[in-house]
């Protein structure tokens, strides 16, 4: 009996032995080797695996670094310091003109400023909102507020104030730009990250439209283009939009002069 | 029973996931798309296949002629679960492609139940070691038919409203559920209908 006992304790230690031994060897012969530069490119990707560089996730974009010598500057979570510990790993010099950017809600309105159509009772969702004749607000550009950005956002950026204004908190924001895609209205858009003056409108609608639904919104009376001329606004389609590849001076005086206050400094 | 038998009994009729319910960890979780669903079904098809031939050695040649077959399933735990690493690197060595396909998904079923429930079918069933093997590939054919219309179920419930105490994987389990309940058609009066 007990020598039945061991020759089964004997015969599986065996056979996990010889299979042990066996993966052991196989491992050794049959190793595989990889660039160093994959290991020590992925360690200075930040590692949550949010796509936005284009790529699967953050080990398959360290392989197209290494192997397929692809742009160091596409982590935008990472910035500026990931894509400088790129250039040192991989001897490459590399130019920061336009790496980080955040996203932020084009929209001032709220139930206060704007008029709607109908009242929306339907699913908490900005989609499912814009499917029933583009939302409830007479305005069809604005900030739908039913906070699918919010739910969408992989690091809790999003906010919803008080006063049912969305905010973006530019400091967590890692752009992604889940939150762009899956806007209906487009009123979410990425500007770079030290920007100070936006255009808090998305209307392309006429100016007399615009003043009847929204006391906030761009009438595109165009004195921010024409009176300033160092305050880097052009309007475009009856819609102001600020131009953020320089600093310009003026900014402060033409968001005082606009009519319905539509320039706003980024909070 | 001939080998075109072995396939459908395995595909259809004893199906490891939807009449056995083995397998429902890859089952559940590699089925949110059907890029990686295929992938998985893949991986088993081919893991069950080899495993199925091994471990019909080891009874055949180990086990019986030592007198501890009831050894069997801490005997196949163990060669499959080496065999799957092993058959991992070596297709890492020789072919990168097939590696960027089966290898993610190679170290998830290194202990699957299903592949462990179809060597010990194998062994009850008395098969030689061909059948086997056919019956090793069939199991794996079924496992990828779930788990591709699981997936394709699931991508086109990601679209639909669902009520949020069902959302996710209760809702998976819902439908594998009612799959099972459509499986039961295919029985064992089919395949004599069938087969003549």
């Amino acid at each position: 009996m007990l020598m039945n006992v061991f020759y089964a304790f004997l015969s599986i230690a065996l056979l996990g032995a010889l299979l042990g031994i066996g993966l052991a060897v196989a491992s050794l012969k049959l190793s595989v080797k990889k660039d160093k530069r994959i290991s020590s490119v992925e360690e200075s990707l930040p590692g949550i695996n949010c796509g936005a560089c284009g790529y699967a996730g953050c080990a398959a974009y360290a392989e197209a670094i290494v192997d397929n010598a692809e742009e160091l500057t596409l982590c935008s979570p990472g910035g500026k310091d990931t894509a400088e510990a790129l250039a040192r790993i991989m001897g490459q010099e590399i130019d920061f003109s336009a790496i980080k950017q955040v996203a932020l809600v084009h929209c001032w309105g709220n139930e206060e400023t704007r008029s709607s159509d109908f009242r929306y009772e339907g699913i908490e969702d900005c989609n499912a909102a814009f499917i029933y004749f583009s939302g409830a607000d007479t305005c069809k550009y604005g900030c739908l507020a039913l906070g699918s950005c919010i739910r969408i956002c992989p690091v809790s950026a999003i906010t919803k104030r008080e006063d049912g204004r969305i905010h973006v908190d530019r400091n967590i924001c890692i752009a992604c730009e889940k939150c762009v895609e899956v806007c209906p209205t487009k009123v979410m858009q990425m500007v770079p990250h030290d920007s100070d003056w936006y255009v808090a409108c998305n209307s392309p609608d006429k100016g007399a439209m615009v003043r009847k639904y929204c006391s906030v919104g761009c009438i595109g009376c165009r004195i921010c283009e024409k009176k300033f001329e160092d305050g880097g606004f052009k309007v475009d389609n009856n819609l102001a939009s600020a131009q953020y590849d320089r600093q310009y001076s003026q900014r402060e005086g033409a968001a005082e002069a606009c009519p319905p206050k539509s320039i706003r400094m980024i909070e | 029973m001939n080998y075109l038998g072995i396939l459908i009994t395995y595909i259809f009729i004893s199906n490891l996931i939807l009449t056995h319910f083995l397998g429902l960890c890859p089952f559940i979780g590699v089925s949110k798309n059907t890029e990686s669903a295929v992938g998985m079904g893949f991986a088993v098809t081919f893991v069950m296949s080899i495993a199925s031939v091994v471990t019909w050695l080891v009874y055949t040649y180990v086990l019986i002629p030592l007198d501890l077959v009831y050894l069997q399933t801490i005997a196949f735990i163990l060669v499959i679960a080496s065999l799957v690493q092993l058959v991992e690197m070596i297709i890492q060595k020789i072919s990168a492609p097939l590696y960027k396909a089966l290898g993610i998904f190679l170290p998830l079923i290194t202990t699957n139940c299903a592949v462990l429930g179809i060597a010990l079918m194998n062994i009850t069933s008395n098969y030689s070691i061909l059948e086997s093997f056919t019956g090793g590939i069939a199991a794996g054919l079924g496992f990828m038919l779930a788990i591709v219309l699981m997936a394709n179920i699931r991508e086109r419930m990601d679209l639909e409203y669902v009520p949020k105490p069902f959302r996710g994987v209760p809702m998976a389990f819902i439908s594998a559920g009612l799959m099972a309940l459509a499986f039961m058609a295919f029985d064992r009066v089919l395949l004599t209908n069938l087969l003549g």
